[in-house]
């Protein structure tokens, strides 16, 4: 069967469901309109495994093409700007379907038990059809203007899936925060595409990315010399849309909307703000990387740096949270910097492009693993009615297959072999080691972190000691809709990464810059070194929160200012409130309302009031006497006609 | 003998400034009428004079006072009507007292 020919479906099929399901679900049984929603996603799914597997099946050892498998015209502006929606088969874009695919049928599956007795169930799978359809849309997107329209589409399902409780006040300011912070990044995003495609007349990624002889001719021939103020055009351009995509990917400083918004259901956290849209900037960016690599390695190195920042910064902010979704939003930041850093470090071509490789392969697994997480967070909310670790302790008996599949998982991410999430960060830090120095101090420091915050979740959730006050009622396990995508998840991340610790299928073979497939040697004495690290991690989280000891609070009193700071996310939720309210409203807002208030609408008032009194004083000529009009008449046409004569003489 | 053309025109010019006086001046919507018929027949006066002293051989002239009366008839009934009116509902003629179309 050829799946190629099947490619509209996996765009038609979840914007069909969303529209059926959002249209006439509540009409329907809130089962049925769930079990249709996930049925045909499942359907999407096998269309977009078999998408992906015949492509890499068909391509295995050869160079990679960017396959078109349609594209149509759906705007057509002028001659020149034409806008079309079409689907690009490439080894990234088909990676990501196999990522998109499995999280969101997961999640769908998932949903049908965490949701279940939820008001506004049918509402929620209309809305997740709608993400996943612009997920899908965004990645396959053979234009940039197309991913721009998907890229605001997955934020506005994101605002309707963080808001989905909107009778509580939280979640709406969450989802309000989150559509207005990435909005602002996408600012800079569609400027930057307009710079771009401003001077190389084209939106298509076939041209823009299009390699010769170590330059991208179309990029460097149109905007190559170009300067504005000092920085080169191109620097510009590039780094405005890696702006947007810092929005989306919750980078520093941007990231202050993604913890907000785990007010929404779990499972919509587990697909939306962990696994799929978050890492759409990763995305955008490996998709543009040889217009970076070639024309922009400075804005590249910017890039490095600022995910460095924002990897160390969010882990440890990670490690002081106590709301369990919090502690795995700030992980899913730090590791979605982590997957910014390999990109910044990253050259191109065959090994010097392993920056590439390690990012999207972490992307891959780290989307199973920390979808994962919050599934397993979502089944531990669902047992106690809490999100604090408070409420919570010695789950491991009541939960067990929740434990099990959350300690693969922790594992994963701590970067134990042979996990999945080892491989990936491994690589990365190789690559960081060969190409920055302090970036990799940054991110080996960051696996130790990384691996004490996630084992401080593990311990404090499954060991520790029941809570002070009890359990609400007795925790029981998940329903098996909810536990089956848990150990399906837990499977794929132990098959993966055996899988590349065997050299069977690995990832470099599928996903490299040049589009070249080539093979890894684990780096064992870097590897060893990152173990090391996730080892003295996850025994400092044993040593603290293994047996319920005082031991936590005397380490706190010890490190109370940076606790503090770290536990209040180091007051840049409050340094934006600070921005926003006292120097945007107050310095520059309220002055310009001032103006818009007394000058320009006193402006017009006086105008107003100018006519106004004008004809208050004339109107007494029109006083309704007719022999006042006819005297009037009568003396204007003697004097016309006095002038007339005077002149004609 | 007959008159020259300028005393006709001075005829009619008179005739026609008294009516205008009385337009101007009168109260009385009844004489207003009368003042409106005395400005109709100056005009009338100098379409036949000029007839009558540039192109003798033609007719026009006279055809358009005939006009002009049959007009002038007509624009009575109609006047006298609203007259009537205005007097059934103010019980007077004055023209000072029909202003009520101002501002």
């Amino acid at each position: 069967m050829e799946f190629l020919n099947l490619a509209p479906l996996v765009l038609a099929l979840p914007f069909a469901m969303f529209l059926i399901i959002g249209l006439f679900g509540y009409k329907m049984c809130p089962k049925f309109a769930g079990i249709l929603g996930t049925s045909v996603f499942a359907l999407t799914s096998i269309v977009c495994y078999g998408i992906a597997i015949q492509y890499f099946v068909a391509n295995y050892g050869m160079e990679y093409p960017k396959e078109v498998l349609f594209n149509f015209d759906w705007l057509h502006i002028t001659e020149n700007l034409v806008i079309s929606i079409g689907f690009l088969l490439d080894p990234i874009s088909a990676t990501m379907l196999i990522v998109i695919s499995t999280v969101s049928l997961m999640v769908h599956i998932y949903s049908l038990g965490y949701m279940h007795g939820e008001d506004g169930f049918q509402r929620y799978y209309a809305v997740l059809s709608l993400f996943s359809f612009a997920m899908l849309g965004l990645v396959v997107a053979t234009n940039i203007f197309q991913m721009y329209i998907f890229w605001e589409l997955v934020g506005v399902s994101s605002f309707l899936l963080i808001s989905f409780y909107f009778k509580k006040p939280s979640a709406v300011r969450a989802a309000k925060k989150a559509f207005i912070v990435t909005r602002f990044a996408d600012m800079f995003f569609l400027i930057g595409i307009l710079i771009l495609s401003y001077y190389t007349q084209t939106f298509d990624f076939g041209i823009l990315t299009e390699v010769i002889d170590g330059q991208v001719p179309i990029v460097h021939e149109t905007m190559g010399g170009i300067t504005l103020g000092g920085l080169s055009v191109i620097s510009i351009a590039v780094f405005l849309i890696f702006l947007g995509g810092a929005g989306k990917s919750a980078m520093f400083p941007f990231h202050i909307w993604l913890p907000d918004a785990m007010e929404g259901p779990t499972p919509a956290s587990a697909l939306i703000h962990a696994a799929t849209m978050v890492v759409a900037g990763v995305y955008l960016v490996a998709r543009l990387f040889p217009v970076y690599s070639f024309e922009a390695p400075e804005v590249l190195e910017v890039i490095a740096y600022i995910g460095a920042f924002t990897s160390i910064f969010s882990a440890i902010i990670a490690c002081a949270q106590t709301d369990i979704k919090r502690v795995l939003a700030f992980s899913t930041i730090s590791q979605i910097a982590y997957m910014m850093v390999a990109l910044g470090v990253s050259g191109f071509g065959g090994e010097e492009g392993l920056g590439y490789t390690a990012s999207m392969w972490h992307l891959f697994t780290h989307a199973m693993f920390k979808a994962l997480l919050f599934m397993g967070a979502g089944a531990i909310i669902h047992a106690v009615h809490s999100n604090e670790m408070d409420a919570m302790g010695n789950l491991r008996k009541k939960l067990p297959i929740t434990h099990a599949t959350f300690l693969i998982a922790c594992l994963a991410i701590a970067g134990i072999p042979p996990f999945s999430g080892f491989f990936s960060k491994d690589e990365i830090i190789v690559a960081a080691f060969e190409a920055n120095k302090w970036v990799f101090a940054v991110e080996y420091i960051v696996a130790g972190l990384t691996a004490f915050y996630m084992f401080r979740l593990y311990f404090r959730i499954f060991w520790f000691g029941e809570p002070d006050n009890g359990f609400e009622h007795e925790p029981h396990e998940a329903p098996s809709t909810m536990t089956i995508p848990l150990i399906v998840l837990a499977a794929i991340t132990v098959i993966t990464g055996i899988c590349w610790a065997f050299g069977i299928l690995q990832f470099s073979q599928f996903v490299s810059s040049d589009s070249l497939g080539y093979a890894i040697e684990t780096h064992w004495s870097i590897a060893l070194l990152s173990i090391m690290a996730g080892l003295i991690g996850i025994c400092v989280a044993y040593f603290l929160y293994f047996k319920k000891t005082g031991r936590p609070n005397t380490v706190v009193s010890y490190i109370k200012r940076p606790y503090l700071w770290a536990y209040n996310r180091f007051y840049i939720d409050e340094i934006y409130l600070f921005i926003t309210n006292n120097i945007i409203f107050k310095r520059i807002c309220e002055p310009i309302a001032w103006f818009d208030r007394h000058i320009i609408d006193g402006f017009m008032n006086l105008l107003a009031w100018f006519t106004n009194s004008a004809s208050e004083g004339t109107k007494e000529v029109q006083d309704g006497n007719v022999q006042s009009y006819a005297w009037v008449y009568i003396m204007g046409v003697i004097v016309i006609t006095l002038v007339s004569i005077l002149n004609y003489l | 003998m007959s008159l020259p053309l300028e005393c006709y025109l001075v005829v009619s010019t008179l005739l026609f400034f008294i009516g205008v006086f009385g337009f101007i001046v009168r109260k009385n919507l009844i004489s207003i009428l009368m003042s409106i018929e005395l400005i109709l027949n100056a005009a009338s006066i100098n379409f036949i004079a000029f007839n009558r002293f540039l192109f003798p051989d033609q007719l026009e002239g006279f055809m358009y006072s005939l006009f002009i009366i049959v007009v002038a008839a007509a624009e009575t009934a109609v006047a006298i009507s609203i007259i009537i009116n205005v007097y059934r509902k103010k019980k007077n003629i004055d023209v000072k007292s029909i202003n009520e179309l101002k501002y």
